[in-house]
């Protein structure tokens, strides 16, 4: 029976924003310049009103003949990830006005890479996860380039296109092989004749590719050259929507198609967390480089959300949801931070920069470091919950060696993520930073808020016994 | 339950006391660079010491609320917050004497920053008063995640303290503090997340109850004593004490000496003791040996120092070691001295440290070389300065006497070898402390920047004064702090008797 409201409803976020997107292509072609401006308010209305299609749908369904099924897990992933798809796009304006690079077709790509995210997080067979993989990879490799005029731009786009394709070949060897084995590329044909030794070389391949795409250590090399190189709206994109968009994905994957076969993948994945883990923080120690820095961060952080991975749908899968929520938040803003270290015309980066700026601009001083600490996760800010979350999953599923590594990882972070502090509040004051655009300032401002003070006052609305619970129960049906 | 939730208003007036002074001063901004003047930097300073004297006020507020002869958490408020994990606080006769230990010390210490802090005093106050509310928090928390919340936040301002306000080497301090801290904490938050999916609550009367396999408590009891044998501090995990102690401005010392180090103190009765109680058995000897090794070493080295503030960090140290002698001697003899300690030791070393504190604001040096013969230009600081000395060393009729004979006694009927060995350290006490007060006060003045160093002032008095006075009170009446600390203490032996 085809019930064509219902499939509807399904794709309707993943519909609308293929839409928008096309549309926004014909506008291009007939405005040309004059689209340029309009076209970031245009793509992040159109992103939200994605979020809130799928927010409207929550519960999910199947369509395409099991090509495509979203239950509440992934649509709450859904849901966050367009927001901070939109909100970032909003903060890049102001960057690319002053870099002469105001064109419509970053806001196209941002919505077509928000498209990918939405057909990987609702894909129910290898061949939609691939798609929507790609449609994502694509995008953000353009991105990365997008300052063609620059030579660190130019080749952070291209280092992360020849590695990216690698992995992508990866993915595919490993779906390739799954599908050899099992005989289907259905989520569930696939869980239902069980994996085999050969299917178990597949999952093994197509962990090494998804690990690529979410960085995690050893696939890991490519973040901080590219997060160095790519334009800094770009990077703040990178490191929230998509992030929690992969992981979520990675999770996905793995509670629903490879559920029987957790022993195996549990460990891989523990290894995965605990080297990215540890790889992260110590990367970031050496760095002098902001963005280079958080690059490393974001390295270490996907160890911490691993390991919510690795705790298993039934102890993690609430925690990963909440961990990821209030990591991409804090990402975000973190991200728009940098974008307000500008000065004389230019952005500057060097992490000595941000010296004496309590004195300076006491309030980006206090948001950053509200954002730094919450990142680092001391309480008594948002960050500090996720991390509580991840640590409870871990020891729920008995992973104790792997709670004692985030444990040490959180104390070598903190070396860096204090000399960020100290930079900030001990050392004389440098040459002031231009005004910033009030668009990056509310978001530093609300991100700060958000996790700072919000995540904490109502982290039983989003934790455990909350959405994220809620949500996770959907991967249950 | 119910009623006016009197523990909540005084644990989080400070801090809303912090945000009144930062949006005064976000909307003045504009308007002057008022931290130039010594009118808008002292005006700041009062208000802090008004909020935090208003504070001092709620905690006596709730002292009269609470019922000495009854056992048990008492002004208890509870909500229910995020799964296991409530907003729970409330106050036996342990924490309630550490409470008024903190809001007590707290506005001493801002007063006494009333001439030594020059440079961003907006921002000094607000960390200062932060700090306040994560310091009452820790000892007023009943709930696991809450407690560990305040006892980490905690670090956040103080980090800043040290870091922007502290000496040369402020910043190797501030991160060696950090870091120190940082590592035994996040290890006893593994032992917390465990304790909360084991026993399905993070309730502290519910865990009191709940029996742990003994072998789990090994762990959990290890976990515990990481975080609060860094904060005490134990040998060999005290070194980040005299660094942070040196470098930290003079209100900070304070309050890391007065209040900071007690959260071990308070950590180790409040959770090793009563939920690991066969761990704490076995560990005893281990402790036992840790405690003296401090008294006797760190004495010794407090002997050879020739900076003032780093050698009363040492005797710290020492003084600390006393602290776990008599907590871990399981009887009640030895934890009332425990904690009698910990009182009187946040009054002594906090006014020792006020004391540096005063001649360092004239000289600039914390040399005892660069000292001698204060007593000829300065004789009532002289005579404060005798009546510390004293005091620290444990000389009848002041504090610290009662304090150290307790857990000696307490100790020696648990080990005899640990008294005895703690002894040593009172007799090195003497030696250290008089050989500071003799070669800063006595003599012959041979700086000739000394000849017209002025006596205390008025500010000093006030900061001063009230520390004397209840040192010789509870030297005198111990039974003052006995009364209320009796039942709290009955209750952990009972508690560790029940899970034994």
């Amino acid at each position: 029976m085809l019930d064509i409201t219902s499939i509807l409803m399904t794709v309707a976020p993943e519909l609308w924003l293929a839409l928008a997107g096309l549309i926004g292509v014909l506008l291009g072609a007939i405005f040309g310049e004059r689209f340029n401006s309009l076209s970031f308010k245009y793509g992040a209305l159109s992103l939200f009103a994605a979020a809130a299609l799928a927010a409207v749908h929550f519960g999910g369904g199947e369509a395409f003949g099991g090509l495509v099924r979203t239950n509440t897990f992934v649509n709450f992933a859904k849901v966050i990830t367009f927001v901070l798809a939109g909100v970032a796009l909003i903060i890049s304006e102001g960057f690319l006005k002053r870099h002469e690079t105001t064109r419509y077709e970053y806001s196209l790509l941002i919505i077509f890479a928000s498209l990918g995210m939405g057909i990987t997080l609702s894909a129910a067979d290898l061949m939609t996860l691939y798609m929507g993989i790609e449609t994502l990879s694509l995008s953000s490799y353009v991105l990365a380039a997008f300052h063609r005029d620059s030579a660190r731009s130019s080749e952070a786009g291209l280092k992360y296109f020849v590695l990216g394709a690698l992995a992508s070949g990866m993915l595919l060897y490993g779906a390739s092989l799954v599908y050899g084995f099992t005989g289907t590329t259905s989520f569930t044909g696939i869980a239902e004749a069980g994996v085999t030794t050969g299917a178990l070389f597949g999952m093994v391949l197509m962990i090494v590719g998804l690990a690529f795409k979410i960085s995690a250590a050893p696939m890991h090399v490519w973040t901080p050259d590219v997060y160095e190189g790519a334009p800094t709206p770009v990077v703040a994109f990178f490191a929230s929507a998509p992030k929690m968009a992969s992981t979520v994905v990675v999770a996905n994957v793995l509670f629903t198609v490879f559920a029987s076969a957790i022993d195996q993948w549990q460990i891989i994945v523990s290894i995965i967390a605990g080297l990215s883990m540890i790889i992260g923080s110590l990367g970031a120690l050496v760095q002098t480089n902001i963005k280079r820095l958080l690059g490393y961060s974001s390295i270490a952080n996907v160890g911490y959300a691993l390991v919510a991975v690795a705790a298993g749908q039934e102890f993690g899968a609430a925690a990963l949801l909440t961990f990821s929520t209030i990591y991409a938040v804090t990402s975000l803003g973190l991200f728009a931070a940098v974008l307000a270290m500008r000065r004389r015309g230019g952005m500057v980066e060097g992490i000595s920069e941000l010296g004496g700026l309590a004195r300076n601009n006491p309030v980006l001083a206090v948001t950053l470091s509200v954002l730094i600490f919450s990142i680092a996760g001391l309480p008594p800010f948002g960050g500090f919950f996720g991390k509580f979350e991840v640590l409870r999953a871990g020891l729920g599923a008995g992973l104790v060696p792997l709670a004692i590594l985030v444990v040490i990882s959180s104390v070598i972070s903190l070396g860096y993520y204090l000399k960020l502090i100290k930079i900030m509040w001990f050392d004389e004051p440098t040459e002031r930073f231009e005004r910033v655009d009030v668009s990056v300032m509310g978001t530093v401002l609300l991100c700060s808020v958000v996790a700072g003070a919000v995540f904490m006052v109502f982290i039983s609305e989003l934790g455990t016994g909350g959405w994220a619970s809620f949500a996770a129960a959907g991967l249950a049906n | 339950m119910g009623g006016f939730p009197i523990l909540s208003v005084m644990t989080f007036l400070p801090l809303a006391g912090a945000l009144l002074v930062m949006l005064v001063r976000a909307a003045t901004a504009g308007s002057s660079r008022g931290e130039t003047s010594a009118q808008a930097r002292r005006a700041v300073l009062l208000a802090a010491v008004i909020i935090s004297a208003a504070t001092f006020a709620a905690s006596v507020a709730a002292f009269f609320a609470f019922d000495r002869s009854a056992t048990g958490y008492q002004l208890v408020e509870q909500y229910a917050w995020y799964g296991p994990i409530s907003y729970k606080l409330g106050v036996d006769g342990l924490s309630l004497s550490l409470v008024m230990l903190t809001t007590f010390l707290t506005p001493i210490c801002l007063l006494a920053s009333w001439n030594s802090i020059d440079k961003r005093v907006t921002e000094y106050v607000i960390a200062f008063l932060v700090l306040e509310t994560f310091m009452i928090g820790v000892f007023v928390a009943l709930d696991l995640v809450l407690f560990y919340i305040f006892f980490e936040a905690g670090l956040i301002p103080m980090f800043l303290i040290v870091g922007i306000w502290g000496g040369k080497d402020r910043v190797y301090a501030a991160f060696k503090f950090f870091l120190y801290t940082l590592i035994g904490s996040l290890l006893m938050l593994i032992a917390m997340v465990y304790m909360i999916l084991a026993a399905g609550s993070a309730d502290f009367e519910v865990l009191e109850k709940f029996a742990f396999a003994p072998e789990i408590q090994t762990w959990l009891w290890l976990a515990f004593i990481a975080s609060f044998a860094v904060k005490l501090p134990m040998w060999p995990v005290h070194t980040w004490l005299p660094d942070a102690h040196v470098q930290a401005p003079t209100a900070g010392s304070v309050i890391l000496a007065g209040v900071l180090l007690k959260m071990g103190g308070y950590g180790m009765l409040r959770f090793s003791l009563p939920m690991f109680p066969d761990a704490s058995a076995m560990f005893q000897p281990f402790m036992f040996a840790l405690a003296v090794i401090a008294i006797v070493y760190t004495s010794l080295v407090a002997w050879r120092q020739t900076d003032m503030k780093k050698l009363i960090a040492y005797s710290s140290v020492a003084h600390m070691g006393f602290v776990t002698l008599g907590i871990f001697a399981f009887n009640d003899i030895g934890i009332q001295g425990a904690i009698f300690q910990m009182l009187s030791h946040g009054l002594i070393s906090g006014a020792l440290f006020l004391i540096v504190g005063v001649v360092y604001d004239r000289m600039h040096t914390r040399e005892i070389a660069a000292y001698g013969g204060l007593v000829s230009r300065m004789p009532i600081y002289a005579s404060f300065f005798m009546l510390f000395t004293m005091a620290n060393v444990g000389l009848p009729g002041t504090s610290g006497f009662v304090g150290e004979i307790l857990t000696m006694v307490g100790g020696f009927q648990a080990a005899t070898w640990a008294a005895a060995g703690a002894a040593l350290g009172v007799i090195f006490s003497a030696v250290y402390m008089l050989t500071l007060y003799r070669r800063t006060v006595f003599g012959e003045i041979t700086n000739p920047q000394l000849s017209d160093i002025k006596d205390m002032n008025l500010v000093e008095w006030i900061c001063i004064a009230p520390l004397a006075a209840l040192t010789i009170l509870f030297g005198i009446a111990p039974n003052l702090i006995f009364n209320l600390t009796d039942s709290s203490t009955t209750r952990i032996l009972s508690l560790m008797a029940g899970g034994q």
